[in-house]
């Protein structure tokens, strides 16, 4: 049901972990829902330098959110805000219809975190 | 890669003696049973043959029998036959929280129909109370549909303690026994049900084919299916020979091995509920801790989600399943863990291993061992853990994501 791309990045997802000293934090999802994301953002001169991410979640929220953290890197903030949930799963090959509402959360993850990061700026 | 299926309660494998039968009935005897010629007759002989295997494994008489294709036609046709035909005694039919959706979803249909439906709360092990079930009944109640063993959890239900009170009250009880046949004894009498479900599927028989009991001068008519005068009236379509032949060694297997079989599995259930407890932590199992199906364990790993560690067993080779969201097709998680009281973020990490005639003690350790640090693994990448402080709101309603949430 889950395309190569998920699988391998369910199976070796990329940049899990915490930024300890990090510049902007997001939090979307709910454990009643069954998901939860957390990304981490380390920024410098408007650019992601680096990510995190934590995630509770089924296979597709795993993969999801590694795919969002490999895209963002090194990306202007803009840039980042323009990546969407859509856009994640697309680079995913797509995930089956019934994941694409409950556990395709990433790109919000990311945009919590940059608003996050630019809401501690003012 | 080694394999080791531990989903038994979804399906099993066909033994090779039930095959053996079936095929049989694919090219010897193919005659349709209705039919008056020699092949006909071979055919209707493998049913009587088949329905007297059936009926002997759970002490009820040939006639009592009816063939369905499966547990939940069997538990529509009990369910829906008893409330047509007793519409003019009462329209109140009890049933409980934790009953599979052929039931559920029947009595439900029902109630949207003019009946009136009491659905019975459960304890934290999934155990519905014989107190609650007397207070319930009033007299209006026609029908009481409670299953004999929870196929989620394992929990065993008092069956013959309500039913014995279900008949002190003149009302009917129907029990879906297809997660306990051939896992604990089944018997009709024993028990004092008027109908009962079993299954093909759960006990090495075929998928497609089960049966219901119906005790003889059960107030209770066919109202489903229209059609020819096959199984008595009580369910029309030419019979499912092959099926039906190959439930009917399946029953018989089942209980001939019933009682060596149940010891064996119980020990390995119980090796394996006690290494889980004592090689992961924040782990609980849910369901009876005695009371429950010889070859089921069932759990809740906190922090983590049912189907992250689904997907990392089935790279191990390892085929068990879930009650989270992700793994019904729904976005709630199982009703039955959410019955028992057992919290959401709690019931999407249930993992349920239900084992079978294939599994050894050696299965138990594969494992444990592969199972240790999938969880370890899964925990290091959740933003839960004891001291999560998140602030989220109770209601998913609220949640970010509620305009999908609730679809």
């Amino acid at each position: 049901m889950y395309s190569e791309k998920v699988m391998d990045h369910f199976e070796n997802p990329r940049n899990v972990g915490e930024i300890a000293d990090a510049d902007g934090v997001g939090l979307v999802g709910n454990p009643t829902c069954g998901d939860i994301m957390k990304i981490y953002l380390k920024i410098d001169n408007d650019v992601i330098t680096d990510i995190k991410f934590k995630t509770f979640g089924c296979g597709a929220a795993i993969a999801t959110s590694s795919m969002v953290t490999e895209m963002a890197k090194g990306k202007t903030l803009d840039e980042a805000l323009r990546l969407s949930n859509q856009s994640v799963a697309e680079a995913l090959d797509g995930l089956p219809p019934q994941k694409m509402h409950c556990s395709n959360l990433a790109a919000d993850a990311l945009h919590a975190a940059i608003d996050n990061y630019r809401e501690k700026q003012k | 890669m080694r394999r080791v299926y531990m989903d038994h309660s979804a399906t099993t494998p066909v033994r090779p003696e039930v095959v053996e039968v079936m095929l049989n009935c694919l090219t010897e005897k193919f005659g349709n049973p209705s039919s008056l010629h020699y092949f006909g007759r071979l055919g209707r002989r493998a049913l009587d043959e088949a329905r007297e295997k059936v009926a002997n494994a759970i002490g009820a008489k040939p006639e009592e029998i009816v063939f369905t294709s499966g547990g939940t036609e069997a538990d529509n046709m009990a369910i829906h036959g008893v409330a047509m035909l007793n519409q003019n005694r009462g329209n109140h039919i009890i049933t409980s929280a934790v009953e599979h959706h052929a039931v559920l979803n029947t009595v439900k249909a029902l109630g949207k129909q003019g009946f009136t439906v009491t659905i019975l709360p459960v304890d934290k092990y999934g155990m519905v109370s014989v107190e609650d079930l007397a207070n319930a009944i009033t007299d209006k109640t026609i029908l009481i549909t409670i299953m004999h063993a929870n196929n989620e959890v394992g929990t065993v239900q008092p069956i013959k303690e309500m039913a014995a009170l279900a008949k002190a009250k003149g009302v009917l009880f129907h029990t879906d026994a297809v997660q306990s046949m051939g896992k604990i004894p089944v018997n009709v009498d024993e028990l004092g049900v008027d109908l009962l479900t079993i299954s093909g599927h759960k006990i090495y028989g075929p998928k497609g084919v089960g049966a219901l009991y119906i005790r003889k001068g059960t107030r209770w008519r066919q109202s489903l299916f229209h059609g020819g005068a096959q199984e008595r009236l009580r369910r029309a379509g030419t019979e499912n020979v092959p099926g039906i032949v190959a439930l009917g060694k399946a029953c018989e297997l089942a209980v001939q091995e019933l009682d060596k079989e149940a010891v064996r599995l119980t020990g390995i259930r119980d090796k394996l509920i006690q290494e889980v407890m004592e090689k992961i932590a924040d782990v609980r199992l849910t369901g009876h801790p005695t009371k429950r199906l010889p070859n089921h364990a069932s759990f809740c790993f906190e922090f983590i989600e049912g189907e992250s560690m689904l997907l990392s067993m089935d790279m191990k080779g390892i085929a068990a399943s879930s009650g989270s969201a992700c793994t019904s097709g729904s976005l709630e998680p199982s009703h039955v863990l959410l019955a028992m009281g057992i919290p959401h973020e709690l019931a999407h990490g249930s993992i349920r291993l239900t084992l079978g005639r294939d599994n050894t003690m050696e299965d138990v350790d594969y494992f444990i061992e592969n199972m240790v640090p999938i969880v370890e693994r899964l925990r290091a990448m959740s933003p839960l853990n004891p001291d999560s402080e998140f602030d989220f709101e109770e209601n998913c309603a609220d949640c970010k994501i509620s305009s999908s949430c609730h679809l």
